[in-house]
Order: C-alpha cells, then sequence, then structure tokens
C-alpha cells in the first residue's frame, strides 16, 4: 500500500504522536484519499501568511475527524454537523485567531446543513472548507446528500433515485446566493491543472480571513476511492467525468475587494465600571432614592390584581412592588405570562410584607383589585374574610356579593378618560388602593414611577392619575 | 449594595456577568426569553458578545467553542431547547468544557405549555445525553438565588471543568423580587488548557474521541472522579424543623416556596412537618436524607411532574415511607392543597405513592 506522507510544513507536526498507528509519518487517509491533499494546501497557506501560530481548526466527524493528529495548530474536535457554531464560538472568543472549519458532505451538508447557513449568513469571519466526496466514507459508504442520481452506495443499493433521495445538493450555489458571504468557489482535486486552482482557491479564502474580510467556503469535490470501491486512479476519473458534470467548478462569488476589514477587538470594559452599565445602583443612590418606614407590627399584605391584558394590571404590581421595596417592605410579584396576557386575561400577585415571604403565589387575597367583570367572577370567592375588593365600576356590571369583605367601586375607566387617556386606569387604581389602605406613601409611588415606567412622557400624566384616584376616595368619605 | 427589583431571568444575567461571562448565545422560548433579551441589552454593553443562535444546537455549540477558548460562556432555554442541547451538553463533558446553562422549565412533553413545570428534572439532573457523565445543578427558588447561583455556577464550573445547570421553574424565571448585588468582580484568568489563537496552542487539543477502549474507560473514570468529589463537597441544601419532624416534605423551585409557608402553618397547628430543599440536585443532598431515614421519619416529595426527584428521594430513605404529591400541566399546588395532603398523610387517613 502506497504511504500516505504530507511532507514538512511549519503548520504540520513533524511526527504525529496523536495517531495510534505504529509508524507517526503517515496519515490514516487511504491511498488517492483527497483528504491528505487538501491538508497540504491549507498547511501550506497558512504557513506562507505566517498565521499557522494563531490558526485553531475545526476537525468534524467523519474521516477527517483526526485532523488533529497532523494540523500543529489549535486543535478542537467537534460534533458532527457542529462545527460551524463551535467555530463561532471560539471566533468571537478570540478574533485575532484564524479559524478554519474543515467538513465533509455527510457533516455539512446532511446533519449540519442549519449551522453552516447560519454561520455563512451571519458572516462568520471564518475558512470552510468543504470536501465533497459524494459518499459518507467513514461510516463505510452510505449514501451522502452529495451522492450523484444513480451513484449506488450501501444505502442506496440501487442507485440514488430522484424521487425517493432527491437531487444531490448543491452547496457552493446555496451559500453563495447568500448576502453576506465574500468567496465561494468549487474546485476538483482530479487533473494538474485543477488541482492547482484548488491551491490558488484555498490561498484566497485563508487570506481573506487574514484580511478579516468575512466568511469563505471552499467545496473541493474529492476522491473516495474505498467508498466508490475504485483505484485511485479510476476515482479521479470519476471526479473529472461524473462529479464535475453535475457540480460545476468556479467562483461563485467573490467580493472580497469590495468588502471593507472588520473591526476585530471591541472595546475592554473595566471591572469597576460593570456594575453601573448593568444598572446595578451603587450605595450613594441607594441614600437618596430609599424611603424607609420602620414599623415594628406585622405586615403582611396579599394583593391579586387581574383584568384584560393592556390594561396595565402588570405594571401596577410593578409600581406597588417597588414602592414596597423602597419602603424597606419584602415584596413578589409574580404574573401571569406569555403569549396568554395577548387580548386576553392577565394577573398577578403582589406580597408586600415585613416578614420573610415563602409562597409567591396568592391564593387568598387581602387585596383584590378587579378590573374586569371576569375578574371579579374567578377571584371574589378566593378573598379573605374581612378584606378588601377594589372594583372598576364602569366596567364592571355587578357588585361583590360577599358581605364579610368590604367592597370599593371606583369608577377607575371614567376617571381615567376624564383625565384624557383610558390607559392610566391602573394608576387610577394604585391611587385609590393606597388612599384607602395607607399601606404606601404617595411620595414613594410618585419616586417609584420614575423608576418602573420606561416611557417618561407618561409620568405626569400618571401622577395626575394616581392623584385622582386619591381624590376620588377622599370625596367617599367626605360623603 | 442597594437591592434592585428584578426578575428571575434578569438577575441571573446580571449575576453571569459580575462573574465575569461575556459570551452569551441563546435561543427564544418563553418562560426563558428575557435572559436571552437581557443579555442582548448588557452584554455588548461590557464588551462581550451576543448572538441569537440558529436553534438551541447552534447556541450549545456556540459555547463550546468558546469555552474552548477560556471565557466564561452561557446559554439559557427551556424544555423543549434543552432537549436540543443534550448533545452538546454531553460533548461539553466528554471534552471537560465549564460553562453555564439555564433551563427555565416549563409544562412538557412535547410542546406542553409555558406554564412552570418541574419534568426536565430527568434530562437534566440525571443526564439527557449518551454517554457516562453527569453535571452539577443548582436550584434556586427566588430572585436573589438567581443572581447569586449564577455567579456560583460559573465557579463550580471552572472549579470541575464541567458545565453547570441552573434549574428552575417559568414562576422563579419571571418571578420579581428585590436583588441586593454582591460586589464581586470577577478577571477570568487564563486556563492552561483552553485555546487562545497563539503558538502554544498545538500542545493542545479539546476533543472527546478516545478511539481505545482503555484509553477511554480512563477517561471516563477521571471525570467520574469529580462527580464524586462534588459529592464530597458541594452538596448544599436548606433545611428546617428537621429535628422532631414526623413528615419532611422534601422539594425545590417554587414548590419550595409555597412549601415554606405550608409547613409554617403545620408548624402553628401543631403537626411536626420538616422541611427540606435541596439546592444541589446534583449532588444530591443522600445523607441528610439518609439520616433522617434512620431516624424514621417519613418524606413527602412535591414535583411539578409525575414524580421524578421522588426517587433519589426514595433511593436514600430506604427506611422510610415516601410520598408524593404531583401536579402538573403547568398547575401549581396552593397552600391549601398541600396542607391538607400533609394533614392527611399523618393522620393515616391516605398513602400519596406515586404511581406507575
Ligand atoms: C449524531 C451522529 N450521527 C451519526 C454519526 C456517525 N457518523 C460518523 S462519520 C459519518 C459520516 C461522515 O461523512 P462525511 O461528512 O461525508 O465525511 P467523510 O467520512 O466522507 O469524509 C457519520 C454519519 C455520528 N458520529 N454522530
Ligand atoms: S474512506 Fe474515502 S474519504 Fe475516507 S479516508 Fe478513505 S478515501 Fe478518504
Amino acid at each position: 500500500m502506497a504511504k500516505n506522507r504530507l511532507g514538512k510544513s511549519s503548520a504540520f507536526y513533524d511526527i504525529y504522536e496523536r495517531n495510534p498507528s505504529s509508524d507517526k509519518t503517515v496519515t490514516h487517509y487511504c491511498p488517492g484519499c483527497g483528504h491528505g491533499i487538501l491538508h497540504k494546501f491549507i498547511a501550506e497557506a497558512l504557513e506562507d501568511y505566517g498565521v499557522w501560530n494563531r490558526t485553531i481548526l475545526l476537525s468534524p466527524v467523519g474521516c477527517s475527524v483526526f485532523a488533529y493528529y497532523y494540523f500543529k495548530v489549535g486543535n478542537i474536535q467537534c460534533a458532527h454537523g457542529r462545527a460551524p457554531a463551535v467555530a463561532t464560538g471560539i471566533k468571537r472568543a478570540h478574533p485575532d485567531s484564524i479559524v478554519i472549519s474543515y467538513q465533509g458532505d455527510g457533516d455539512l451538508a446532511g446533519i449540519g446543513g442549519n449551522e453552516i447557513i447560519q454561520a455563512a449568513n451571519r458572516g462568520e469571519n471564518i475558512t470552510v472548507f468543504f470536501i465533497n466526496n459524494a459518499i459518507y466514507g467513514m461510516t463505510g459508504g452510505q449514501m451522502a446528500p452529495t451522492t450523484l442520481v444513480g451513484q449506488s452506495t450501501t444505502t442506496t443499493p440501487r442507485g440514488r433515485d430522484i424521487y425517493n433521495e432527491g437531487y444531490p445538493i448543491k452547496i457552493a450555489e446555496i451559500i453563495s446566493i447568500l448576502e453576506s458571504p465574500v468567496y465561494v468557489e468549487r474546485v476538483a482535486l482530479a487533473d494538474t491543472k485543477n488541482i492547482m486552482k484548488a491551491r490558488s482557491a484555498v490561498r484566497k479564502a485563508i487570506n481573506y480571513q487574514v484580511e478579516n474580510k468575512g466568511f469563505s467556503l471552499v467545496e473541493v469535490l474529492s476522491p473516495c476511492p474505498t467508498g466508490w470501491k475504485m483505484n485511485p486512479v479510476d476515482a479521479k476519473k470519476w471526479v473529472t467525468n461524473e462529479m464535475q458534470k453535475y457540480f460545476k467548478l468556479g467562483v461563485f462569488k467573490d467580493v472580497g475587494k469590495e468588502r471593507k476589514s472588520r473591526k476585530v477587538n471591541g472595546e475592554k470594559v473595566p471591572l469597576n465600571k460593570v456594575p453601573d452599565i448593568i444598572d446595578i445602583p451603587s450605595d450613594e443612590k441607594k441614600e437618596i432614592s430609599r424611603i424607609e418606614k420602620k414599623s415594628e407590627e406585622k405586615f403582611l399584605k396579599r394583593i391579586k390584581i387581574a383584568g384584560f391584558g393592556g390594561q396595565g394590571i402588570l405594571l401596577l404590581g410593578v409600581t406597588l412592588a417597588e414602592s414596597g421595596m423602597m419602603e424597606g417592605k419584602n415584596v413578589t410579584w409574580l404574573p401571569s405570562y406569555g403569549p396568554e396576557m395577548r387580548g386576553g386575561t392577565a394577573n398577578c400577585h403582589v406580597i408586600v410584607s415585613n416578614q420573610r415571604i415563602g409562597s409567591p403565589l396568592v391564593d387568598w387575597s387581602d387585596i383584590l383589585i378587579a378590573m374586569n367583570r371576569p375578574s371579579l367572577d374567578k377571584f371574589e370567592p378566593k378573598a379573605v374574610p374581612g378584606s378588601l375588593i377594589f372594583y372598576d365600576s364602569t366596567i364592571v356590571n355587578r357588585k361583590p356579593e360577599r358581605n364579610d369583605v368590604k367592597a370599593i367601586g371606583v369608577p377607575f375607566t371614567e376617571i381615567a378618560d376624564g383625565i384624557g387617556s383610558t390607559k392610566v386606569l391602573n394608576m387610577v387604581a394604585l391611587g385609590s388602593l393606597i388612599r384607602f389602605t395607607g399601606m404606601l406613601s404617595p411620595e414613594t409611588l410618585f419616586e417609584a414611577q420614575t423608576r418602573v415606567v420606561k416611557r417618561k412622557e407618561f409620568l405626569e400624566l400618571n401622577k395626575r392619575a394616581i392623584k385622582a384616584g386619591m381624590e376620588f376616595i377622599d370625596s367617599l368619605k367626605e360623603s | 449594595m442597594a437591592k434592585v427589583l428584578l426578575k428571575g431571568n434578569e438577575a441571573v444575567v446580571k449575576g453571569a456577568i459580575l462573574a465575569g461571562c461575556r459570551f452569551f448565545f441563546g435561543y427564544p422560548i418563553t418562560p426563558a426569553s428575557e435572559i436571552a433579551e437581557t443579555a442582548a441589552y448588557y452584554i455588548p454593553l461590557v464588551g462581550g458578545t451576543f448572538i441569537q443562535a440558529e436553534s438551541e444546537i447552534g447556541a450549545i455549540n456556540m459555547v463550546y467553542g468558546a469555552s474552548s477558548g477560556g471565557v466564561r460562556a452561557m446559554t439559557a432555554s427551556s424544555g423543549p431547547g434543552l432537549s436540543l442541547k443534550q448533545e452538546g451538553i454531553s460533548y461539553l463533558c466528554g471534552a471537560e468544557l465549564p460553562c453555564v446553562i439555564v433551563d427555565i422549565m416549563r409544562g412538557g412533553p412535547g410542546l406542553g405549555n409555558i406554564a412552570p413545570d418541574q419534568g426536565d428534572y430527568n434530562q437534566m439532573v440525571k443526564g439527557g445525553g449518551h454517554g457516562s457523565y453527569k453535571v452539577l445543578v443548582l436550584a434556586p427558588n427566588s430572585v436573589q438565588e438567581m443572581c447569586n447561583f449564577a455567579i456560583l455556577a460559573f465557579e463550580l464550573a471552572d472549579k470541575y471543568r464541567n458545565p453547570v445547570i441552573v434549574l428552575t421553574d417559568g414562576f422563579i424565571g419571571q418571578m420579581m423580587e428585590p436583588v441586593e448585588f454582591p460586589e464581586v468582580q470577577v478577571e477570568v484568568p487564563k486556563k492552561d488548557w483552553a485555546l487562545y489563537g497563539e503558538e502554544d496552542d498545538n500542545k493542545k487539543l479539546i476533543s472527546s474521541i478516545y478511539l481505545d477502549p482503555d484509553e477511554l474507560e480512563e477517561i471516563v473514570i477521571k471525570i467520574n472522579k469529580k462527580y464524586k468529589r462534588m459529592e464530597e463537597e458541594e452538596v448544599r441544601y436548606e433545611a428546617s424543623y428537621l429535628e422532631d419532624a414526623e413528615l419532611v416534605t422534601v422539594s425545590f423551585g417554587v414548590v419550595s416556596r409555597i412549601l415554606s409557608s405550608v409547613v409554617e402553618r403545620c408548624r402553628k397547628e401543631g403537626y411536626k412537618v420538616g422541611y427540606l430543599r435541596p439546592i444541589t440536585l446534583f449532588p444530591f443532598p443522600k445523607k441528610i436524607i439518609n439520616k433522617l431515614s434512620e431516624e424514621g421519619k417519613a418524606f413527602l416529595s412535591v414535583e411539578l411532574s409525575n414524580g421524578q426527584m421522588v426517587d433519589d428521594v426514595r433511593l436514600n430513605a430506604r427506611q422510610s415511607d415516601v410520598h408524593f404529591y404531583g401536579r402538573m400541566g403547568g398547575n401549581v399546588p396552593s397552600e391549601d392543597e398541600l396542607y391538607e395532603v400533609i394533614v392527611k398523610i399523618l393522620k393515616g387517613e391516605r398513602k400519596w405513592l406515586k404511581t406507575g
């Protein structure tokens, strides 16, 4: 058997220590296999561009799973088909490294079809070498997505049938229609002329990465004498005569010249700046904004707020919780969440207490705020005897039936409309709640508003709504 | 530091950033999406990288790549996404790569629903991927812990060169509570096994392939020694009222919050009920359960699932009656419901055993 030697290059190890074979100077590839030639071209280019010492090579799953035996670079072995995602991770971590994803056709075009398209589409600044040998070599000659029509393999024993398996997939064409990639070429390891073209393509693809231009992919039609059950000479001929007929050679895309080099390294943020950047307030800020009200008595309010999605139920709850926290209480806020809120019902559970809060769920409420009829129907039975029920008397067309609770009807909607926006009915509710119960001071609420309301233009309106809610309660007390 | 009212899903990201995490790879899924959204907002501001991956498979493999580069990297999802990440988790364990993975559990199987659930216990704690591996699993039950455990998770991941999971349910992710941020600043040290795009890299290999059975066996034994060490050094739990308890409740996530209220109520009514909350689900607090079992106490495991953690309780409480009460589909038991279950068990009126 002819020995497969890769020859000398600073991008190859002199001795393949990781190769378990007794002869540590030959590769594990079969005679006549294309992988060895492609390895040589890659190593040569890495050496010539002087980047082998900052290169990280990703070995796929397939016959080239052991590429790390040979390349004297940083090596990562990846799960089947996932190399482009792994490449994304390591390249983003070390943008100055040269990252090469080396993949077979089962790996790249089959199981890893999504990973390659998405990495290409993100325009990752990596180089992909795609060995298309029309077969699964490593597992013993099964069909690949690139297997030719009629080609027999161990899983297409009667030949690839377009009605069962479809046509072979053309990766170079697919990748080249994406906007982001810089360079896509298909080459063939067949006759000398094309082999030399392959060599140039490998160099160009690596150079574009060195210049930080972005994503390149070279599809390499490559003989697999073993998988095809041919001798190396016939295998080369088969590449020329059969594969090249269907897989056209050539440059499918090359916009390297027009593309600007990308900026690689972002600014490093000093660690002591981080808390401020991620909105963790410093202790000084705490002194200004926290309004503590100390009280020795046990304080526990379990509040259920319910209504339609869009009534600002969740924000009402958040404002309450924020205010409670500012007054030094323990608080929890638990929403009904997810798409169910859109248009449907929404509710949230808020607990404000000076004790440690166990369950954040309000099964039984000390205060129920019912913003619509279904909410009142649903939660009235779960109000603690002696507790409070606030309801929107504009839209809830019945009074609470329980006579062991205190029911307070407030025309939230009407009052909000009077101020100029139905939207602020939640703030009207909040105002009436705190006025009636005295559980929080209005100043705390106003301050809490500035923290939780994202759109600052609403602050003034909200404040007016809170006050209007308070005034309504005052008017009840007077009458 | 001052307290901030935050969602669990936000706190876990801020904790991670304080822990030095600068790489986040995610994919949207309710009820975990705020994690990716918060990361997308803050991580680039601190000089890091956020990528919305093509899938959870893409995300976990990006984590694999970034972690190979020695940086602190993270991903988050919920049940269906975690199912897809299992391949990557197995590879991460095989290649001994540290990272943090958050699972905000939702109802399953299949698409299930987005309500809180704990049915991922088996896939996360027992290892849903292939091979003889384990991951360390932390189970926060408050927003404060979401922050603290993100930090702890990165420490443990690096200590053991192994993925660490932060496992909780939709309610703990969605809930808001005040968080007090610890004053930590982590400069992630250079790791001698990681790749940095420099000449020295050629002496290193990130891989999980070992063709020789003896060699692979040796590696698997080596990584399993780490798991043994975790069992010796990392067991964490919270407990109260154990001493004179006749029945010890075992729970995690939002259930443990509900039970903490229920146990208080039981005690007030004179029922001898104890409270045990495993904080590490792997390593599971075997010893304490064993000891309590030897003392003749019974157990009640309450879960939002068909009974998964209860198997671990039973395994370590051979002398005891081990009861199980579970709700599924996104339903969460009320305090009254659990109180009633406990009283019935104590009065011998009913045994709640895992069915099936
Ligand atoms: C998830 C998974 N599925 C299947 C395999 C088995 N497998 C190993 S190599 C291979 C085919 C690789 O073929 P290709 O990418 O064409 O590379 P070649 O061997 O031809 O160079 C397969 C299916 C695996 N390792 N992992
Ligand atoms: S099976 Fe084919 S691809 Fe694999 S080493 Fe042999 S010739 Fe090369």
